[in-house]
């Protein structure tokens, strides 16, 4: 038996994709774990003794902990807000037909194209006369738009896959409208709803602009702060590489939970 | 028996669908709308907080008159639409290729993992793309001067360079978007039927043959929702580009979402920085009435 040159090739290209896919992502995790002077060798070193200072350095930061427990409470809120909106809106988009419904789709879907530096700037004059400038609510008010959108696609979609005799069972019951609602279709659309939970989740977590503009240091999220280690001339390089590990590690473990939904989430249904 | 029921009990009023939708619809009016005609409405105004005592003077069309005989508007929105013809083709091609790898038959094991790993990038905080762009890119200690030393290069001064900086922010897009390309395509891939595929496996043995007949039709109109959303993608853009350049230098990665944020919240010009996005929210909505219809011409 002898392996053919086609599947060697398969083989190294699939080998060359997950490479491809991790080397930047495992470098910045090396680099969170190099000194100083690892890091600042030229060449590069690949193999060094590894060290935990970084990490030691960043969690006794109140700074960089406090951001966390920021874009924690963001991005739990603006998700819980999103799905407790959002679903019953996907109900009525999956089980009745109405004039304008799909004005209210393309309204749903330009929400998801539009740049954030629109809103960022009117927010910004807005929640300053209204002092909530470097508050969580007005980050997680502003996540919802871009969460509540993706939650409708992503719930509507399941709830279209609910099949209708169950309702007009429990409608020769009695049951009206919320009631169904309640007790069929949240229930057995569940694993939509939780997939569209991890989405904005991770979409609020993710985001850097609107908390860029809107926070200035109370309610500053995890991004903005390593992001503002950024400036200057020695850069804390093992400290921001570790911030941007422990931001990317929690994304990354919830991404892998919904991967097969990943394009569905990207795209709002450009493919099934 | 009663033969009397000619009416279906949809078993709603007509007001019904309201109750459910009300909720979202309140809230992202008065958080998208609401904000949106305020924008408007400040774009017809000169409203630089930078300087309170002008106060804010309804001016007409004056600041869409600045903005469009703007040369370093129309730059921007010129480096953005080269950012995008440079990445997209890149990305599409390296899409392509990946899930021509991911579709073909065997090493199961090998490819699940390669599949799975392709959501990394994706999942990665735009922001930090953007911290690894400025590890990787460094000049001194940057693991891309290394590489190019490997291959006999001498190094490059990618982020201090007009073009080292604009080719690094175009490598890191590839980087996190070529993944998002192949998940698209491989979708359209495992769209084409079995046994025409066997059939056609059998008919030719060449692969661009197959490519060119049986699959292309089934890979188009994800390509056309690639392009699309990628260009909404882009005129988006900003998180990883603020990061790595800020824009510069000078102005080489200073695109769109970037210069209007300079212009809002670095001068404080919110008058000009409105007309500006209202200019880009337009162009927004054309793109997203393309999707939508080519979105709907697909469903039905």
């Amino acid at each position: 038996m002898r392996i053919s040159t086609g599947k060697i090739l398969h083989a190294i290209g699939l080998t060359a994709i997950v490479v491809f896919s991790l080397f930047p992502f495992l470098w910045m995790v090396a680099a969170s774990f190099k000194s100083q002077a690892d890091i600042l060798a030229s060449p590069p070193v690949w193999f060094f003794t590894p060290t935990l200072d970084n990490y030691a350095e960043i969690f006794s930061d109140t700074k960089v902990s406090g951001a966390i427990i920021n874009s924690l409470i963001v991005a739990a809120f603006a998700t819980l807000l999103s799905v407790v909106l959002g679903t019953p809106a996907a109900f009525a988009l999956a089980r009745y037909d109405f004039r304008g419904k799909s004005d209210l789709w393309f309204w749903f879907i330009s929400n998801r194209m539009t740049s954030p530096i629109v809103l960022a700037l009117p927010i910004y004059l807005l929640a300053m006369s209204m002092n909530l400038l470097d508050t969580h609510l007005v980050l997680i008010l502003v996540y919802l738009t871009f969460n509540i959108p993706i939650v409708v696609w992503i719930v509507t979609d399941q709830f279209k896959s609910i099949p209708p005799d169950l309702e007009q069972a429990a409608r020769l019951d009695g049951a009206d409208q919320f009631t169904i609602f309640r007790k069929i279709y949240l229930p057995l659309g569940a694993p939509g709803i939780a997939v569209s939970a991890i989405f904005s989740f991770i979409f609020s977590w993710n985001e850097l602009l609107y908390a860029l503009v809107l926070t200035r240091r109370a309610a500053q999220t995890a991004p903005v702060v390593a992001t503002s280690f950024m400036s200057g001339y020695e850069l804390p390089w093992g400290k921001i590489m570790a911030t941007g590990t422990v931001i990317v590690l929690p994304v990354t473990i919830f991404a892998l939970i919904v991967s097969r939904h990943m394009v569905r989430g990207l795209t709002m249904g450009a493919t099934k | 028996m009663s033969a009397t029921q000619t009416k279906p009990n949809r078993g709603y009023g007509r007001w019904t669908p309201l109750w459910f939708l009300a909720p979202a619809v309140v809230t992202l009016f008065a958080i998208g709308i609401y904000p949106t005609l305020f924008a408007l409405v400040t774009s017809f105004r000169r409203y630089n907080i930078a300087r309170p005592r002008e106060g804010f003077p309804f001016v007409g069309l004056e600041n869409y008159v600045a903005v469009l005989t703007d040369s370093t508007f129309w730059a921007s929105l010129g480096l953005t639409a080269q950012f995008y013809l440079t990445a997209l083709p890149i990305q599409v091609v390296l899409g392509l290729i990946v899930a021509l790898l991911l579709h073909k038959p065997g090493m199961g094991l090998l490819k699940s993992l390669a599949r799975v790993t392709l959501v990394v990038p994706l999942a990665t905080t735009y922001a930090v793309v953007g911290l690894i762009g400025r590890l990787i890119f460094n000049r001194d200690f940057g693991v891309a001067n290394q590489f190019l030393s490997f291959a006999g290069f001498g190094p490059v001064d990618w982020l201090s360079t007009p073009n080292g900086a604009f080719a690094a922010i175009v490598i890191m897009d590839v980087w996190q978007w070529t993944p998002f390309c192949a998940l698209i395509f491989l979708a359209g891939l495992s769209m084409v039927p079995g046994e025409i595929e066997e059939a056609a496996r059998l008919e030719t043995s060449s692969k661009l043959a197959l490519l060119r007949h049986v699959q292309l039709p089934y890979l188009l109109p994800g390509l056309t929702a690639v392009m699309i959303l990628r260009s909404a993608d882009v005129l988006k853009l900003f998180d990883m580009v603020f990061v790595m350049t800020r824009g510069g230098p000078g102005s080489a990665t200073d695109l769109i979402s970037i210069y209007i944020q300079r212009v809002g919240f670095r001068i404080f010009d919110l008058g000009t920085a409105s007309a500006q996005a209202i200019l880009l929210l337009i162009l927004t909505i054309i793109i997203s009435r393309l999707y939508i219809r080519v979105l709907y011409r697909e469903a039905h």
